[in-house]
């Protein structure tokens, strides 16, 4: 081996080590980094010069405006506001349409299994758990996700989301996180798996955990459907762009707000209780802007987000398709399997707003958030109302039959927003913290937060009667 | 510094770095704070010819690529991008051990033209750990956008060492980049960088314990740069020291568990 230093050498540069150690008790660290610093700014200020005629620092004046005390926050939120308006406003349409394209479908395959006398439980399976368990998933979901992480993709691009971090820096200190926990929540508005790998770029374990554990609180690609879906569903209306739609971003910028206020409310109480500390010291550097390269960020988009989301949630949305057809379709006793279940959830899902089937929905969506809805969707239809699937506003009266109000729908935004992260999102934390205790707390934590907002609001609007 | 005979810096770099090189071939660290253009200057050198992997133990990515000048085969390792060498982070630390026990032919130390001031301290610290260092000035479109102009020459002349202008997304600048690696690869041009002194206090510790590293080292390590880093207390260094340098018994690599910043790029 190449080895240049013998082992006894080794000793005695430990010796000296030491020796330097007592000799030199408070280490010089903070005045050799100062000199370098020093140096290096001043050679730079020698070999640099600016030109009289200097061009106007567009990026300067653009962060002064979207790094400012006063603006920052607000033009955030209109931002992403507008977003969510372009995203609600667009997706009916298109979803209206493939809803239309599947439904036509699906009277042909009906056509065609009776042409060649199948019989009715394949049909069962086949078409009504199978075919229209996906077909849900893709007239309803493929639509926002189409126009929803392309624009959101092209602010990441142009260089948008370092300046939000940044905005978010302070309230982060003070809840008493690390600046870069910022980050690490930006990331997890994409997916939380991703997001708590980020969270390596905490060196501070106690920050760092606090960053992991809190990631869920920010809705991601699997969740953002749903909140989007739902806003515009129950509140603007099925169809219409309008006060309708500004009212469903709003709620959607509501959810993100207050996800974000959770954030850190238990980054707070954390650093208070579990994991106590003064949170350290970093310097966030902003990017330059740059122009987005459109082109191929919407290709990119579309591929690696849109079509994966869509792709996990087919495949997972497939197979959960015929089990809810078969629990729905085997009987033990006077009821089917399912109601069951729905029906054993029942009384404890009541109590925090939602019903047995929206909770089954949950537990069985463990594997991934994007199945959540298609899972309750199908829970509905196999539990005897049979609805056609030709427009979009057939969705709203599925759910208005099984009993949901203003209030079922927030209370599913808001549960979806704060339970517990889907199972590739445990895995990770499980990897990253190598502790039972931690991946534990991940998933209890939020879901306690969950149970007990949903419950508050469930019975604070029916006290007052509002629904 | 003395140099590894080329067979042995194969063996070293295999078993410790787990990169696979060949004799012939000349190793450049390339090395830069984020958000300097490393990546582009990275691919405009090797373009297609890249493979990517993890550093042994670490779960920070390491990229090689290899590319061909005058005839002469280069292997280029792109380093994390990091803002200083002091090990605060894996990152910072796996950069430093590559520069200071991965035995480089040259350290190229990308830097930003429009943030001298701040980039200039990366370039500083590898200095003081190697002599063998070429400085690229990148993003100089940028800069003349911004009505910035910087004097190469004079720069090359206060740091010691080669300096080139180059805008690498235009692949600007990159020939005489090749040329200086070359140069300094191939010991046609010995650069003798810049000595930074500190305050006198600093000076006279370093003097003393100079005197007594130096016979320890033989001259694989700068005994300077070594005496700096006991003054400030980095309690990793002589553990990396043992790890890379001392004789084979020793396990090859120990599991590292912090892993990677990465800032979310757009």
């Amino acid at each position: 081996m190449a080895a240049s230093i013998e082992r006894e050498d080794i000793h005695r540069l430990h010796a000296i080590a030491r020796q330097v150690r007592t000799e030199y008790k408070k280490p010089m660290r903070d005045g050799i980094v100062e000199k370098i610093y020093q140096h290096s700014q001043s050679i730079a200020e020698e070999v640099t010069s600016r030109s009289e005629r200097r061009r106007i620092d567009w990026d300067g004046r653009l962060d002064a405006i979207l790094t400012s005390r006063y603006f920052g926050f607000p033009i955030m939120l209109a931002l992403l506001g507008a977003v969510f308006w372009v995203t609600i406003a667009g997706a009916n349409v298109p979803s209206g349409l493939l809803a239309d394209g599947f439904g036509w479908l699906e009277g042909k395959l009906t056509d065609l299994f009776m042409w060649a006398g199948a019989p009715a439980w394949l049909h069962g399976i086949l078409v009504l758990g199978l075919y229209r368990g996906v077909s849900w998933v893709v007239s309803v979901m493929l639509p926002p996700m189409a126009i929803f992480f392309p624009l959101f993709a092209l602010l990441e691009d142009f260089g948008y989301l370092p300046r939000v971090a940044f905005n978010l820096d302070r309230l982060f200190k003070k809840a008493g996180g690390h600046g870069k926990q910022s980050l690490t929540m930006a990331m997890g508005f994409g997916c939380n798996a991703a997001g708590i790998i980020s969270c390596r770029i905490i060196e501070s374990p106690r920050e760092r955990m606090i960053a992991i554990l809190t990631n869920n609180f920010v809705p991601c690609n699997g969740r953002w459907p749903t909140l989007i879906l739902l806003s515009s569903l129950f509140l603007a209306g099925a169809v219409g762009i309008g006060a309708n739609v500004t009212a469903a971003a709003l709620i959607v910028v509501g959810m993100v707000l207050f996800g974000i206020m959770m954030t850190l409310f238990v980054s707070w109480a954390l650093s208070k209780t579990m994991l106590r500390g003064v949170p350290s010291h970093f310097t966030l550097e902003l990017p330059p802007y740059r122009k987005p390269q459109f082109g191929r960020t919407i290709v990119r988009s579309v591929y690696d987000k849109t079509l994966f989301v869509l792709k996990r949630a087919v495949i997972t949305a497939a197979p959960a398709g015929i089990v809810i057809w078969l629990l729905a379709n085997i009987t033990v006793g006077d009821q089917h399997v399912l109601d069951h279940i729905a029906g054993w959830l029942t009384p404890f899902a009541h109590a925090i707003g939602l019903d047995g089937y929206i909770l089954m929905a949950f537990l069985l969506g463990l594997p991934a958030n994007e199945i959540v809805v298609p899972i309750l969707i199908m829970g509905y239809m196999a539990s005897g109302a049979m609805v056609e699937l030709d427009d979009m506003n057939a969705l709203k009266t599925l759910f208005l039959e099984h009993g949901w109000t203003w209030l079922t729908a927030l209370n599913v935004m808001l549960f979806s927003l704060l339970h517990y992260p889907c199972g590739t999102t445990i895995y990770t934390i499980a990897k990253e913290t190598k502790s039972v205790k931690w991946t534990v707390l991940a998933a209890l934590i939020p879901l306690s937060i969950a149970v007990a907002v949903c419950f508050i609001v469930a019975q604070v609007v029916r006290y007052f009667g509002w629904v | 510094m003395k140099r590894l005979s080329a067979e042995k810096r194969v063996e070293l770099l295999q078993r410790k770095f787990g990169i696979e090189a060949s004799v012939e071939q000349k190793v450049v660290a390339l090395a830069g704070n984020p958000n300097t253009g490393k990546s582009t200057v990275f691919n405009a050198l090797t373009g297609l010819n890249q493979h990517t992997g993890n550093w042994p133990g670490k779960t920070v990515g390491n990229a090689q690529g290899t590319f061909m000048h005058k005839g002469q085969p280069f292997l280029l390792v792109d380093l994390p991008g990091t803002y200083s060498l002091l090990p605060n982070s894996v990152d910072e630390q796996v950069a430093r051990d590559f520069i200071c026990f991965g035995r480089p032919d040259v350290t190229l130390v990308v830097v930003d033209a429009t943030a001298l001031e701040r980039n200039l301290n990366l370039a500083l610290q590898v200095m003081e750990m190697t002599d063998q260092v070429v400085l690229c000035v990148n993003l100089m479109d940028e800069a003349k956008r911004k009505g910035i102009t910087v004097d190469i020459e004079g720069l090359a002349q206060k740091l010691g060492v080669p300096v080139v202008a180059t805008a690498a997304r235009q692949r600007q600048g990159l020939s005489e980049l090749k040329d200086r690696l070359f140069d300094v690869a191939a010991g046609k041009v010995v650069p003798s960088p810049l000595v930074l002194r500190y305050d006198e206090e600093v000076e006279q510790a370093i003097c003393e314990l100079e005197v007594q590293l130096a016979p320890l080292l033989k001259g694989t390590m700068k005994a300077r740069w070594v005496a700096l880093r006991l003054l400030d207390g980095d309690s990793t260094l002589l553990e990396d020291i043992e790890k890379y340098m001392a004789d084979a018994e020793l396990p090859k690599h120990t599991l590292g568990r912090e892993v990677s910043p990465s800032w979310p790029q757009a």
